[in-house]
């Protein structure tokens, strides 16, 4: 049995940590509100963006010459993960979540004989990767000093990979991220970021009612468009992945909350008991004393 | 009288959405103004200031751009920029 002070430190230990908790919690709440504002804010972009694109892309035959960011190397051997993680723990299965797919894909590539490669954004990945695939991480972009992600974060990276896919590093990129469904539910999601895949437009395609004029020509401006989508694709990825990020982040939070809670109870309880076993003791031993005279 | 649909576009946000007389856009092969029931169009742009019409003579807002690209369809002008600054 514990000592009354030991109990009481123990106590005291568990109720600062709850404070902390609760504190994290809060913080993500208000991250939470930021990043989701930032995350539909950039909605529209994106939307025109793949309207476009889808639009061109009817318009443009992908041959020989068109460019590699669309019609790909003609081969598929060597392939890029890109994993998108956070820069900081504490976030629940998020990070670990997010590996875990990526490391999935990266099996089932190795096992049919390709060759893999890590891209990392974010250092929580990093440790995992390097353990299971060592030798295999290429780069890890370091975002410990942005705060919010701004969208030539996102094109710096993008310029990077583009960079590497031009000089010939791989033949397709994949991009690891967690999706944000809601507060509650994120989802780890795989998505094609090079070659491009066209956007399928959903429905019917309205029918242009006159000829676009295109300045220069439908080439340039398709070719001008690739490099920016895969900027916007990873911009938006990240956006999600700040987003998801926090409501992990609130969700662990909330739990270690409620088991400190939890614990502090028990503990209470635990203290109370020994504390009143010690008062009995004492009290027989004063009667047992006075009896003895 | 401002009857031509504008937006402006960033991939952080929607910065403009509002009706317009006119708008003078730098396109990769020279300026050009868009108004009201322009042919489509569709173009890349080069950084530089587009100048925002509210009538045929003043001028409400000028933008700096960074690059991007500019339709115009039956439903008005959409610029897609990459980035945005106001120019006072």
């Amino acid at each position: 049995m514990a000592s009354l002070k030991s109990l009481k430190v123990r106590i005291t230990s568990v109720k600062s940590t709850q404070k902390i908790t609760k504190a994290m919690k809060m913080v993500a709440a208000a991250k939470l509100r930021r990043a989701q504002m930032a995350a539909e804010a950039g909605r529209p972009y994106a939307e025109r963006l793949t309207a476009v694109m889808a639009s061109l892309a009817g318009k443009v035959q992908v041959g020989p010459n068109s460019p590699k960011l669309l019609a790909g190397t003609g081969s598929d051997q060597r392939h890029l993960i890109v994993v998108a993680t956070s820069e900081r723990g504490l976030a629940g299965a998020f990070n670990s979540n997010i590996v875990r797919a990526a490391r999935k894909k990266a099996d089932a590539l190795i096992a049919d004989g390709k060759d893999v490669k890590f891209y990392l954004i974010g250092k929580k990945g990093r440790a995992v990767l390097n353990r299971l695939f060592p030798g295999r991480i290429v780069h890890q972009v370091d975002q410990t000093h942005i705060k919010n992600v701004a969208f030539t974060d996102a094109l710096e990276v993008a310029r990077d990979l583009i960079a590497r896919f031009e000089a010939g590093e791989y033949d397709v990129a994949e991009l690891f991220y967690a999706r944000f469904q809601s507060a509650l539910v994120q989802v780890p999601t795989e998505q094609q970021i090079i070659p491009v895949s066209i956007p399928k437009v959903e429905g019917t395609v309205e029918p242009v009612a006159a000829a676009t004029e295109y300045e220069p020509d439908e080439e340039t401006i398709l070719a001008e468009l690739l490099p920016r989508n895969v900027a916007i694709q990873l911009f938006r990825a990240m956006l999600e992945n700040a987003a998801s990020e926090q409501g992990s982040r609130m969700n662990a939070m909330d739990n270690a909350t409620r088991n400190a809670g939890d614990m502090i109870n028990r503990l209470t309880i635990q203290y109370n008991r020994s504390r009143q076993a010690a008062i009995t003791t004492e009290l027989i031993e004063i009667i047992a004393g006075a009896e003895a005279l | 009288m401002p009857n031509l649909h504008f937006e402006l576009v960033t991939p952080e946000k929607l910065l403009r959405s509002e009706d317009v007389h006119m708008v003078v856009v730098p396109g990769i092969e020279g300026d050009f103004a868009v108004l009201e029931g322009h042919a489509p169009f569709m173009t890349v742009i080069r950084p530089g200031e587009i100048a925002i019409y509210s009538s045929a003579t003043t001028v409400t807002g000028r933008i700096a751009i960074e690059g991007g690209f500019a339709e115009v369809n039956d439903k008005g002008l959409t610029i897609l920029a990459e980035a945005a600054t106001e120019v006072a």
